[in-house]
């Protein structure tokens, strides 16, 4: 059978599915649509957390951009998985036991300020719809590739089917769909893995074989003969990188605290029963996505290894079926400056002739390693449970945020719970048309804002919730002035060195040689110190408020505080 | 002991736990990952660079690690001071 029979069985066996899902666990109460009821397992959590976390750009572009930038691109592993480390430890049992239903929840009852409520509703709008549109780009162009649709119409589709399951479903039914959802992108993603390894290395485990010698042979172990042929081009060495050691330094900071403060992250540890299980599954979280972070890298190695065996200096005539295959998509380019028929891929743009996109590095995976359709069709299944995933836990934090954080405690506290659903449901419809909307008229910023908004949520949230937690003395107005100016200085930067607003500026002028991707920490730390010192020099936070805080530190009574 | 005494020595220990093992989290990531990194990587275990190991697998695994030590102390934790829900 041919690919396109089979991306239409598998990616229609998914999505009646995830439908199916849908149905069977819809929210019957607010407490079921903001917090899947509350009675979520930790193992189930866990999944949920880790297809949640994994979006489309986990899925399709991590290892091709590590196979790109080497050891630099060890940001992205250690920075996205680190987090987790501070979100078991610093967020997750506290959180659970204030047992609310949303992040800024949290903020306005800690900080006893609907003004806070409100910079926290603003905070997590804006880091929410930066990163669902581009989301929902991603649905429409993995739509476009496998199913030979125009981008706009899968765009469509991956809002016709967000729309069924988190507007009937809410929480509960994105939990159990997203269960689902890590079940087959982690099945996809590990798949061509293992046959490429094989393949490369002799050693079935993508992790073990990444440090491993050839299959060929020659006896050469696979990173050093990557770091020759690197050298070779004209590269950087694949295992040391291109980037200043305080940039790698300040973007890995930035991404971990950004995970431990995104509010779709977040949510998920309001599900779980108790203290103890919200813990548990912030391990389990980290254990389902280590599996594919782990695996990334060696993917990136080996695809590194394949391109550069396969096409430098080779006959542009001899190439093999995939690389005319993407050629066709425009994915990839060759120019043959020096006409001499050969292909010439180095690092000197000026010669240079081969262009490649960096996407294609999974997506292609499976067809230069020359594997079976099915296994072309399950990868395509992947990344969109990957996508699907990811929007549906934005849109319900955007929904939320409407419904129970504007309307229920600002506008009409008196409204009945099947009026807040009401509205629930309508803040989901309104953010999926929302979201849709940037997917087809994708703004220009898009792409550059979307690795930005761990910076926002950096810059915002963090702070504000680890002082509300550790720091008694921390009162409204500290944390709201620290928020206001994190998110401030964050949109500054971002706007004038990746925007060019505010007069641009270029590499050479960023503060401390930070780029934009790593000023989180900067925000991050402005607002720490801005908090403190605007705390210590305003009145203590009531009696009752710090009652509070020292009641969040013990895991007692959880149970009871969630209902409300 | 009274009760508020208690709790006090509770969430102290809490956080020379979260000291612990926060120590161990900056150290193999930032510290072997980025920091060392040079250093480590004239060490070599099969084909891997030490340096570059810790920084694109060993820092993962031992992020793991440290999520399940802490579970389990501060389940322990929570039996000793009888904080722990049933």
């Amino acid at each position: 059978m041919d690919i396109q029979i089979w991306t239409y069985i598998i990616v229609g066996i998914t999505f009646a599915l995830y439908i199916g899902i849908a149905i069977w666990s819809r929210a019957g109460s607010t407490k079921d649509f903001y917090v899947a009821g509350g009675g979520v397992s930790p193992l189930a959590n866990g999944m949920a957390t880790a297809a949640d976390w994994m979006s489309a750009a986990s899925f399709i572009s991590m290892a091709g951009l590590i196979s790109f930038m080497g050891y630099d691109g060890t940001v992205y592993l250690m920075g996205w998985t680190g987090g987790y480390v501070l979100l078991a430890l610093l967020l997750a049992p506290y959180l659970r036991k204030f047992g609310k239903f949303t992040v800024p929840d949290f903020i306005g009852d800690r900080y006893y300020s609907n003004v806070a409520r409100t910079v926290a509703v603003v905070c997590a709008i804006i880091v929410s719809f930066t990163y669902v549109a581009g989301q929902m780009r991603g649905v429409g162009v993995v739509f476009a590739r496998f199913l030979e649709v125009p981008v706009n119409t899968g765009v469509y589709i991956g809002m016709a089917i967000v729309f069924f399951y988190a507007v009937l479903g809410g929480m509960k039914g994105i939990t159990y769909t997203q269960v689902a959802q890590y079940c087959v992108l982690i099945f996809a993603y590990m798949v061509p893995a293992f046959f490429i390894s094989i393949q490369l290395t002799g050693n079935v485990i993508p992790q073990l074989g990444f440090g491993s010698t050839m299959a060929d042979g020659s006896g050469v172990y696979l990173l050093d003969k990557l770091d020759q042929l690197h050298t070779e081009l004209g590269f950087a060495e694949y295992t040391s990188g291109s980037k200043s050691m305080i940039d790698v330094f300040a973007i890995t900071f930035a991404l971990m605290v950004g995970t431990a403060g995104l509010p779709h992250v977040i949510v998920r540890f309001f599900t779980v029963p108790k203290v103890r299980d919200a813990r548990m599954s912030a391990g389990y979280a980290l254990v389902f996505i280590a599996i594919l972070y782990t695996t990334a890298p060696a993917i990136g190695a080996f695809a590194r290894t394949n391109l550069i065996n396969t096409v430098s200096d080779k006959e542009y005539a001899s190439v093999p079926q995939w690389f005319s295959n993407w050629e066709k998509t425009g994915l990839i380019a060759f120019d043959d400056k020096n006409a001499d028929g050969k292909i010439q891929y180095v690092a000197d743009a000026e010669k240079n002739e081969l262009t490649i996109d960096r996407d294609i590095m999974v997506l292609a995976n499976p067809e230069i390693a020359n594997l079976p359709n099915w296994v072309i069709a399950l990868v395509a299944a992947g990344g969109l449970a990957a996508a699907l995933s990811t929007a549906a836990g934005l849109l319900l934090v955007i929904s939320t945020s409407l419904s129970h954080d504007l309307i229920k405690k600002q506008i009409k506290p008196n409204i009945s719970e099947k009026e807040e659903l009401i509205w629930a449901r309508i803040g989901a419809a309104v953010a999926v048309c929302v979201a849709g909307y940037f997917g087809i008229n994708p703004p220009g910023f898009v792409a550059a804002v979307v690795a930005l908004a761990f910076g926002l949520a950096a810059a915002s949230f963090f702070p504000a919730i680890i002082l509300g937690i550790f720091d008694k003395r921390m009162n409204k107005e500290g944390a709201i002035s620290g928020m206001v100016v994190g998110i401030l200085l964050m949109l500054f930067y971002m706007i004038k060195y990746k925007l060019g607003g505010f007069g641009g500026g270029t590499a050479e002028d960023w503060w401390f040689g930070i780029s934009p991707e790593g000023f989180g920490t900067v925000a991050m730390v402005v607002n720490l110190v801005v908090s403190f010192a605007v705390s210590r020099a305003t009145a203590e936070p009531p009696a009752d408020v710090q009652a509070i805080v020292e009641d969040i530190r013990f895991p007692k009574g959880a149970g009871a505080a969630s209902d409300h | 002991m009274n009760n508020q005494e208690k709790m006090t020595e509770y969430w102290k220990k809490n956080l020379r736990f979260l000291a612990i093992l926060l120590s161990i989290w900056f150290l193999v990531s930032y510290g072997f990952g980025i920091l060392f990194v040079d250093a480590l990587n004239t060490i070599k275990i099969g084909g891997f660079k030490l340096g570059f190991w810790f920084a694109q697998q060993g820092s993962i695994y031992v992020f793991v690690a440290l999520i399940f030590v802490y579970v389990n102390w501060m389940n322990k934790l929570d039996k000793e001071y009888d904080v722990h829900e049933d």
